[in-house]
């Protein structure tokens, strides 16, 4: 299981080697050879069905692959748990927004924080005196203009700030790799404008890999992207270049896209 | 046949008899559980008023047997359509715990309102005169009534079984449990069809309470007492499954029996701990989905 | 679903300007100050004692099962974990208290500690147990575990006096000077002293960062695990300290009542402090203070009258409170502030 056989660091923020997954009879990801460059904008995208979200189970650890090797940042991280590897760097935002509803915006970012600086299991010192986590998470807030949101719970917010918060949460851990699940997804076509301009604006040495359906997003934002179909990585390279392969148009031929969401 | 042959036998035949009780009252929790995610901890007061609708029928007004165990369906079933539409209703996807309380809330009022109607003492049960006295099997005898159960158990289990493989409402039924989001999608109506398996649920242990009531003694702390057990067959066996259950039921009601009757010092102590080793070895029952 | 700020800041509703640091930073660390309405509770206890001298065997009790509700708030309100069987570490706590005082070990202090220890090992073995569970699973394990050390208690009645209790508990005076009168005085003030130290220590961990992680794993597990969060070690954790603190409330009914029962281990007794509870409300570390009393005191007085009607009224009661009135008493007066 170990990669001393290989380069130790290759300098890719997050690399897959052989993945697969299958239930049974069922091959859901099968041999995916997938790379991310520190620093890349990259896409994922696929038809319904395609494995994408198997795929960000099994890198971020909800998954045990069946073969295949997941690295992060040259850190072998198939044999990890979830926690693990978000401790070598990873974030993910969830498709359907996953937040602690009842708790305020601040403090959403803030347990992120504080369990990225591993205060936030501290039991001498009461949380309002980790004044330094504290004032981070609101500069983060500040920066994804939600910091009039800070004090209110988050159940209270409109939907596209809930997806801005989840984003917050993320950037909240100082990823290396960032996984963005749908960004998009269920807001209304009003406000997933300032999402797209929050991802653009995006630290440039963290690694995006953003899995949509939206076509316009994706152009839009990625500088790289990758085709999923039936679980195999069909074909990879820049938006130009998959616009135009032939073997892309005719998966996506006869599929509707809804816009914005995808669903 | 040897004594310790005899013995066993015998503690097979009994918890046959008890598995049975136990698995028709606690399949309907099992199904409605794995459908909608809803802690219904009130499911063993449907049981109880089977039992009493039965006795009370039997023994206050002379109704014949077979008439009245179909009362006790009917009555159970209406009785938790009532009680689903008018309270169940509102706590679909509310926290674990408003579920809890709720739930606990109904078998406290089950509790007075028993008492209240019936008395404090176990309502006895006469089994009619044509199940009572022994069968004879050839080479061995057994108990009429207890045969009756299992038979009557049997049937039962296989009707429920086919009627889910082979029915419509079956499929929506197996739909449902699997996934319930998907379910909707395709056009079932979720809601009609959860109260419907609801009712049919608690009919069957309505159904089994009645059956059972030598088994399981109907008094007004029914619900209370026998609680665990209820709950043990249901997670041992795996939420949403129908067979789980059954295997759950027949472990449970053949060492229940078996214990009682050759180490009667460690009670349901053995029981217990099995539960927990099952439960820790998987965490979704024998049987359960995701 | 209403949105029952669990901490409310005590900022109104925000306006739209934008906030400055200070503000967002004072307006957390304001949450671990004591304020003033935090002394109500004890200054009532201790008029209490001085106002209804009759009422005081009962004013122990009550105090001890505040304690009690308090730790199951913790794990409850807190972790999220519902649990069935919280009993079983009150019971613990009570019966090696009481064990130790009928065999010749009747020090008060000693004595509570070691109930306390046993009701934390108990906690955590179990804890490992069945934390690695939820839902329906969780709720089965607990109970099973409160019903397997009810069994147990009932089969060793050398050790523990099985039905009819533990008899012949001495407790002796505390610090040597302090006897246990049968006014219940001592009992009384050694309850409130317990308690209150006892729920010092709570308020720490509620306000600390771990108390504050566990918000998080009760209102999005998914989302904690996602942050980097050891989860399951968190809840082991607060699940002992849970544990010990109930057992410390079964420690101290047995030592002010010379008497420790199966009903201490009990599915009624791990429900009720539910029901008390939630009559309070969960998660907000005072619901226990309101609704044990509002719950002892009525229980006290009506159960006696017509017991039949008592669970009916009380079953009623609990469903209103679940579908009108989730949050209990301080969720309804939150609501009233805004």
């Amino acid at each position: 299981m170990s990669i001393e056989a290989l380069p130790a660091s290759n300098g890719l923020a997050l690399e897959t080697r052989g993945l697969c997954k299958s239930f049974g009879a069922l091959t859901v990801a099968d041999n995916i050879d997938f790379r991310l460059e520190h620093g890349a904008r990259q896409a994922l995208i696929g038809p319904n069905g395609a494995g994408k979200t198997t795929f960000v189970e099994l890198v971020t650890g909800g998954l045990t692959p069946s073969a295949g090797q997941i690295v992060i940042d040259g850190t072998d991280v198939t044999d990890l748990p979830q926690a693990a590897r978000v401790k070598r760097g990873l974030a993910r935002t969830f498709q359907i927004t996953a937040l602690f509803r009842r708790l305020t915006t601040l403090e959403n970012v803030t347990l992120a924080i504080a369990e990225r600086d591993g205060v936030a299991g501290g039991l001498i010192l009461p949380a309002g005196r980790h004044n330094g986590v504290i004032e981070e998470a609101f500069e983060l807030l500040e920066t994804l203009g939600l910091a009039e949101d800070a004090l209110r719970p988050v159940s209270a917010l409109a939907y596209g700030r809930q997806r801005l918060v989840e984003i917050a949460v993320a950037l909240g851990l100082s990823p290396k790799v960032l996984l963005l699940d749908e960004p998009a997804a269920g807001v209304p076509s009003g406000e997933s404008g300032i999402i797209v301009e929050v991802i653009e604006r995006l630290p440039p040495d963290i690694a995006v890999l953003i899995i949509e359906h939206d076509m316009d997003l994706v152009f839009r934002l990625a500088r790289r992207i990758t085709v999923l179909v039936q679980g195999q990585v069909l074909v990879e390279g820049p938006p130009d270049a998959i616009a135009a392969d032939p073997q892309v148009r005719q998966v996506y031929l006869g599929e509707r896209e809804h816009g914005r969401g995808g669903r | 046949m040897s004594d310790t042959f005899a013995a066993f036998i015998s503690i097979g035949f009994h918890g046959l008899a008890f598995a049975m009780v136990l698995y028709l009252i606690s399949v309907g929790l099992s199904v409605t559980m794995g459908m909608m995610g809803f802690v219904n901890l009130a499911h063993g007061v449907f049981a109880m008023l089977g039992g009493y609708v039965l006795t009370s029928l039997m023994s206050r007004m002379g109704v014949p047997f077979w008439l009245a165990l179909i009362a006790a369906f009917v009555a159970t079933a209406l009785g938790s359509l009532i009680l689903e539409r008018l309270l169940y209703r509102r706590l679909y996807g509310r926290d674990e715990l408003d579920q809890v309380l709720l739930t606990m809330g109904l078998i406290f009022m089950s509790v007075a309102a028993a008492t209240y109607v019936w008395g404090p003492l176990q309502q006895p049960m006469h089994p009619p005169r044509w199940l009572s006295g022994q069968v004879d099997f050839g080479f061995r005898s057994f108990p009429g009534y207890r045969s009756f159960l299992i038979l009557c158990g049997a049937g039962l289990v296989i009707g429920l079984w086919l009627g889910l493989e082979r029915t419509r409402f079956g499929m929506k039924v197996r739909a449902a449990v699997d996934n319930l989001r998907m379910a909707q999608s395709v056009g079932i109506n979720t809601s009609r069809l959860f109260a419907l398996t609801f009712a049919l649920g608690s009919g069957l242990a309505g159904l089994g309470g009645a059956l059972g009531a030598d088994l399981l003694a109907i008094n007004p702390s029914y619900a209370l007492d026998n609680l665990v057990y209820f709950l043990i067959v249901v997670a041992v066996g795996g939420l949403g499954s129908i067979r789980g259950p059954f295997i759950a039921a027949l472990l449970i009601g053949i060492a229940d029996t078996g214990f009682k009757y050759l180490l009667p010092e460690l009670g349901a102590f053995f029981i217990y701990a099995l539960t927990m080793a099952i439960l820790l070895w998987r965490p979704r029952g024998l049987f359960g989905r995701a | 679903m209403a949105t029952e700020g669990l901490v409310r800041p005590r900022l109104k509703p925000a306006p739209r300007a934008p906030l400055a640091p200070q503000q967002a930073i004072d307006a957390f660390a304001r949450r671990h100050r004591y304020r003033w309405w935090e002394a109500l509770p004890w200054v009532a206890a201790l008029a209490a004692y001085v106002l209804f001298p009759s009422y005081i065997p009962l004013g122990a009790q009550i105090l001890a099962t505040i304690l009690f509700a308090l730790s199951a708030d913790l794990v409850l309100g807190y972790a999220g974990i519902v649990t069935l069987g919280h009993a079983a570490f009150f019971g613990t706590g009570a019966y090696t208290a009481g064990i130790l005082a009928a065999h010749g070990w009747g020090e008060p202090i000693s004595g509570l500690l070691a109930g306390t220890a046993a009701a934390a090992l108990i906690g955590f073995v179990s804890g490992c147990i069945v934390l690695r569970t939820t839902g329906l699973t969780l709720l089965m394990q607990t109970l099973v575990v409160a019903t397997l050390l009810y069994e147990a208690a009932n089969k060793a009645s050398w050790l523990t006096g099985g039905d009819d209790g533990l008899q012949g508990m001495e407790v002796w005076p505390i610090f040597g000077q302090f006897r246990f009168d049968m006014f219940g005085r001592t009992g009384y003030l050694y309850c409130l002293a317990v308690l209150f130290l006892c729920w010092l220590f709570a308020r720490h961990i509620v306000h600390s960062p771990f108390g504050r992680s566990l918000t998080g794993i009760r209102e999005n597990v998914r989302r904690m695990h996602a942050i980097g969060a050891p989860v399951r070690s968190r809840r082991l954790i607060i699940y002992t300290i849970a544990a010990a603190l109930a057992g410390t409330a079964g420690a101290l009914i047995a030592q002010t009542t010379g008497f420790v029962g199966l009903t201490f281990l009990n599915l009624d007794r791990s429900g009720t402090v539910l029901i008390m509870l939630i009559i309070g409300g969960v998660g907000r570390l005072y619901g226990a203070f309101i609704g044990v009393p509002l719950y002892m005191i009525a229980q006290n007085r009506f159960s006696e009258i017509e017991p039949v009607y008592w669970y009916f009224w009380l079953g009623l009661m609990m469903i209103i409170v679940v579908v009108f009135a989730r949050g209990g008493i301080l969720g309804l007066a939150e609501r009233l502030r805004r």
